[in-house]
């Protein structure tokens, strides 16, 4: 399968077509996706923007494989997901998808290295050392690597987490609310780790959010509301992104 | 991921804790359980072969009726001629030969009652100078015994109960109590206790005359000439014995008599490791429901790892795992907890007049092995359910607030298969009460397999009681417990699953109590009843400790007291007919003024007439073997007579208890059958019945024999309740053991439901709640739930007690109400201890701390 983007000569890393969720059924059903296409190329930082229940979660979980799209169809790096059994979507996720959720979801048992390198040990690898130690110097966290999660401040765990999606060098990194837990300073902090992670590694990140700013690190903004895309915009500021919400809301 | 999982049972250590408790009592009940019969065992084995260290055969009398373990061997066994000594030490392989004496004496105390330590036997011995080597006594103090007035007693007797050489002591064989000098004093070498057993010892002489065995033997030990094999020996002494004697080697006796004793105590074994059984399967109950709470918890963790691509198997594998780590460690506690408990499950035996030997402790492989194993098994299949749900943790539970889990295939089937384990166990119920062709011993198993499914059945269906029952035994809560009550209620019925789960194993531990309490209420009534339709009596006489066999002789001195119109006793022993071992019993002509039976054939005259040939049955018994008055009965006796009897009478016992045995034959013509007859129980009419004069006439005429017991037929009743009474109490301590466990299941449940609520218990804080507040609610909601499981067990219970009533059909069905209220007054207690540690843990909280967290 060839996802070969005309204009660039960049793969798809990510192909949604026509994807539709409905929740409930009947009377009481609820559309949170009425027909979402998008397509996310190798080394891209797409954000997606919308209010409250606009859909944006749902998009990204279908996306991640974790919910499954009513109707539509989804590719992740060439491989279409809607089908999948279980097992194989936990192969795609472990091999081809990297995480970073709203509240870190870290292993409070583990410690920052051993978060960071859990998504290897599930699959039964070891860390390239290079490799580790260049995300550890990246995400700032070289003398914090023995700490346990609890001992770290927000900033430094959703860095942990971070890394750990980085780690497996995935296809695509999906980010749901990464900044939605922290404060508006280490939110910029974060925001400039992901933006660099990009830019650097040439890493593939779709990330939802409602930050602005965050908004503003990427290299295009999609903006859904009512389960539809409404608008997009490229490389854009942190006002032009809020003007464009305040005329959704 | 091996690493993970450990480092995530690391992180809960508390809940680990609690989940293993529950394995680690039972595992504890059944190596403790080892660990003593083993130390027991080999205690009688040491005993045994120091017996018989220096002897190379043993000749001893053989019953022809057939062996038999148990303490009346010795005295229904046939005696040897002394005459066969000379014919044994002229035989050319022989070095020594010497005869001995065996038997039970008694020792009064300077209180002028029996000693006796814990139901122990009073053991008497013979002793024969210039026979050392055979002598397994050592004399501590003073010299042996010499001439017809003296004896030796142990040393523990003689220090307890201050009886140096020199001073008398009394004596009771077979007659009225008889006075001896204190010659010495002997110890068992090898064990430091004989398990309290007092020991006598008298000359040869003395003891045949004291005994009634004049010109007899009990044993003839035989030491071989250098060269000449023990096997040799055996062959060349074997066609020298009379019928009723049989001779062993040395090492065969010690071992044989090591088996006798292994054969009672593989069953007092099986008995105590059933209690073992019943913890781990309550203690099942908890593990499940805890690692079933502690996964719910860690849904968020699971979904985590999910995402991160862990496959439903490596997730499956992470939480057997853990089980795995804590079943190991939770049986290696227990099975070392075990030693600790085989010391106190002696203790309690001892307090329940149970002694037993005791050598260095025993700690054999089979112990470990078994303990280990048991306790991984179960907590294995105890986590099978948990691990499995766990693998229906979705990944998407990584982003999402409480997140529920699909429902497994079994959920989806509704509440058909709880309810077909239900059924089918109430058909296997129903079976092993009704099923009158089968086996009392089928139908009980029937019944014990049954009560288990029901068991399950019912933790199944129970879920679904919850919400409803809840509310019913939540409304005191409710009504007089303030918010606290109202809120715990409330809490009780939020997850059904779990308080039905928690309840659950606290019914096991519950309807276990209450059969048992229930089936003793049964049995006793029917006692009472049965003794109230026989005893036609004034007074009865038995021994000090209600079962042993007595004196005939104590019988014989009460017909001189004035007054008395009867005396008749009962003697008892065994025999066999048609092929198989009858209980014979032997009865004076009179027996029918103070025992009152029915008369299926014959007549309440039926006992004077029976002369030396005839008998009376039971009822069961002629059924059983086709008899009808006038059968004849070939009875063969211990030994070795077989003599023809016919049949005068059948008698049908009420269903209590039977005054007689199978085959009763006249007091007369058992003592010419028997070598050693006595009394089980005596009865006496007098003019004036039961008033003071008599009491203390007959108690006069009794001041020989201190170990006989006069009683009215009231005390009489209570004493042969005694044992039932006995055994219904150690029965309870024992089951105990699974209501404690059970009640760390409610202490489990209530830290992870604490742990769970941590943000709704700040917020209650924050609005006002006090700490003291807080606690009640965690102390009501325990409490709720222990009256739910007394809500569930003790109606099983009494079901369960119905159904062994029928079966065994000894039982009358009697609810003991005032037991079933002090059942539930004690889950209600229960369940406030099992909450002090919940409720403080809850009352700490910090307000803000609380709410803050994630």
């Amino acid at each position: 399968m060839s996802f070969r983007d005309g204009a660039t000569g960049r793969a798809a890393v990510v192909a949604a077509a026509d994807v539709t969720r409905r929740y409930g059924e009947d009377a009481t059903a609820v559309d949170a996706l009425r027909g979402v296409s998008l397509r996310v190329l190798e080394g891209e930082l797409v954000a997606v923007m919308g209010p409250s229940g606009s859909g944006k979660s749902t998009l990204m979980h279908i996306l991640a494989g974790l919910d499954k799209p009513t109707s539509g169809s989804v590719e992740i790096a060439g491989i279409d997901i809607t089908a999948l059994d279980d097992a194989r979507l936990t192969e795609l996720r472990r091999d081809h998808i990297g995480f970073v959720f709203q509240f870190f979801n870290l292993l409070p048992m583990l410690s920052a290295e051993e978060n960071i390198v859990l998504p290897l040990t599930i699959a039964g690898e070891r860390p390239e050392p290079e490799w580790l130690k260049e995300l550890l110097a990246r995400t700032g966290l070289e003398h914090r690597s023995s700490h346990r999660p609890a001992e770290l401040s927000g900033g430094e765990q959703q860095r942990v987490a971070i890394a750990r999606a980085l780690i497996t060098k995935p296809a695509i990194v999906l980010a749901d609310e990464p900044t939605g837990n922290l404060d508006s300073k280490t939110s910029g902090e974060i925001l400039e780790l992901l933006r660099v992670s990009a830019r650097t590694y040439g890493q593939t990140i779709v990330m939802v959010t409602h930050d602005p700013r965050g908004a503003s690190i990427a290299d295009r903004v999609l903006f859904l509301a009512d389960g539809q895309i409404v608008k997009q915009l490229g490389t854009t500021s942190a006002a032009e992104v809020l003007e464009v919400m305040g005329a959704l809301q | 991921m091996i690493g993970v999982a450990l480092k995530g049972l690391l992180g809960r250590k508390l809940r680990a804790t609690l989940t293993a408790i529950a394995i680690v009592l039972g595992v504890a009940m059944v190596s403790g359980t080892y660990i003593l019969t083993d130390t027991i065992k080999s205690a009688f084995s040491t005993v045994f072969t120091r017996v018989y260290r220096n002897t190379d055969a043993v000749i001893t009398g053989k019953s022809a009726v057939g062996e038999e373990n148990g303490n009346n061997e010795r005295e229904t066994r046939p005696t040897l001629p002394a005459s066969l000594l000379p014919r044994v030490q002229a035989l050319p392989g022989v070095a020594q030969a010497s005869g001995g004496i065996a038997d039970r004496a008694q020792l009064v105390g300077r209180n002028g009652k029996v000693i006796s330590h814990g139901g122990a036997p009073a053991l008497a011995f013979s002793y024969q100078p210039g026979a050392e080597r055979f002598n397994p006594l050592s004399l501590q103090r003073g010299n042996w015994p010499s001439g017809s007035e003296q004896v030796a007693i142990d040393a523990s007797t003689a220090d307890k109960e201050h009886f140096p050489p020199g001073q008398r002591i009394g004596v009771i064989a077979r007659g009225p109590e008889q006075f001896f000098t204190i010659a010495g004093v002997v110890k068992f070498g090898g064990v430091s206790s004989l398990g309290g057993a007092t020991m006598a010892v008298f000359t040869t002489p003395t003891a045949q005359q004291i005994f009634n065995k004049v010109g007899r033997y009990d044993s003839i030990q035989i030491a071989a000439d250098h060269g000449v094999s023990a096997q040799q020996l055996v062959r060349e002494i074997a066609p020298l014995l009379p019928a009723a004697a049989q001779v062993r080697t040395g090492q065969a006796e010690a071992q044989k008599q090591t088996n006798d004793t292994n054969g009672f105590l593989n069953i007092f074994k099986d008995f105590l490791l059933a209690f073992g059984g019943v913890a781990l399967f309550v203690g099942s109950f908890v593990i499940a429901n805890t690692l079933s709470i502690t996964i719910t918890q860690r849904t968020r963790e699971l979904a985590t790892l999910r995402t991160l691509g862990a496959t439903r198997r490596q997730v499956l594998r992470s939480v057997i795992l853990e089980a795995l780590v804590i079943g190991v460690l939770a049986s290696l506690a227990g099975l070392f907890a075990g030693l600790g408990l085989a010391k106190g499950l002696n203790s309690l035996l001892v307090s329940f007049g149970i002694d037993l030997p005791q050598a260095s402790t025993v700690f054999a492989t089979r112990t470990v092995v078994v303990s280990m194993l048991v306790g991984v098994i179960i907590t294995l299949l105890a986590a099978l359910r948990p691990a499995l749900r766990s693998t229906r943790v979705p990944p998407i539970a990584a982003v999402r607030e409480g997140s529920v889990l699909p429902p497994s295939r079994l959920a989806r089937l509704g509440a058909y298969p709880a309810a077909a384990t239900t059924a089918g166990a109430i058909a296997l119920l129903l079976l092993g009460m009704l099923l009158s062709g089968a086996s009392t011993g089928t139908r009980l198993l029937a019944i014990g397999v049954g009560s288990v499914v029901l068991f399950l059945g019912v933790a199944m269906l129970a879920p679904r009681a919850v919400p409803a029952l809840a509310r019913v035994l939540g409304w005191p809560s409710a009504r007089f417990g303030g918010i606290a009550g109202s809120l715990a209620r409330g809490n009780s019925i939020r997850n059904p699953v779990r308080t039905a789960s928690t309840a659950s194993a606290l019914m096991i531990g519950l309807a276990l109590v209450t059969f048992v309490g229930v089936l003793a209420a049964g049995l006793r009534t029917r006692f009472e009843s049965a003794v109230d339709e026989v005893f036609i009596a004034n007074y009865a006489l038995t021994s000090s400790d209600n079962f042993s066999p007595i004196s005939i002789a104590s019988a014989n001195a009460l017909r001189a007291v004035p007054r008395v119109e009867v005396v008749s006793g009962v003697r008892a022993g065994n025999g066999r007919a048609f092929g198989s071992k009858v209980n014979v019993t032997g009865v004076t002509p009179d027996v029918g003024r103070v025992i009152s039976v029915k008369w299926q054939a014959g007549g309440p005259r039926t006992p004077e007439l029976l002369g030396l040939d005839g008998a009376f049955v039971s009822k069961d018994y002629a059924h059983e073997k086709h008899l009808h008055a006038g059968s004849p009965i070939a009875l063969l006796t211990p030994n070795g007579a077989t003599v023809a009897l016919a049949v005068a009478g059948i008698y049908a016992p009420p269903k209590g208890g039977a005054p007689y045995g199978d085959i009763t034959i006249s007091a007369a013509r058992f003592d010419q059958l028997y070598t050693n007859p006595q009394n089980v129980y005596t009865f006496i009419d007098m003019r004036g019945g039961v008033n003071a004069a008599n009491t203390h006439a007959l108690k006069a005429a009794l001041a020989g024999f201190p170990d006989a017991k006069l009683q009215t037929k009231s005390q009489f009743k209570k004493n042969q309740l005694q044992g039932l009474t006995l055994l219904l109490n150690l029965l309870y301590v024992l089951l105990s053991l699974s209501i404690i466990v059970s009640l760390f299941g409610i202490v489990n449940t209530l830290v992870l439901t604490v742990f769970e609520r941590t943000r709704e218990l700040g917020m209650l804080r924050a609005v006002g709640m006090t700490r003291r507040q807080i606690r009640r609610m965690v102390r009501h909601e325990s409490v709720i739930t222990a009256l739910l499981g007394a809500a569930f067990g003790i109606p099983i219970g009494v079901v369960l007690a119905l159904m062994v009533g029928v079966a065994i059909k000894y039982a009358a069905f009697t609810v003991p109400v005032g037991t079933l209220v002090v059942f539930v007054i004690a889950a209600v207690i229960a369940g406030l201890i099992a909450a002090i540690f919940p409720a403080r843990r809850a009352a700490r909280l910090n307000v803000l701390a609380a709410l803050q967290y994630e």
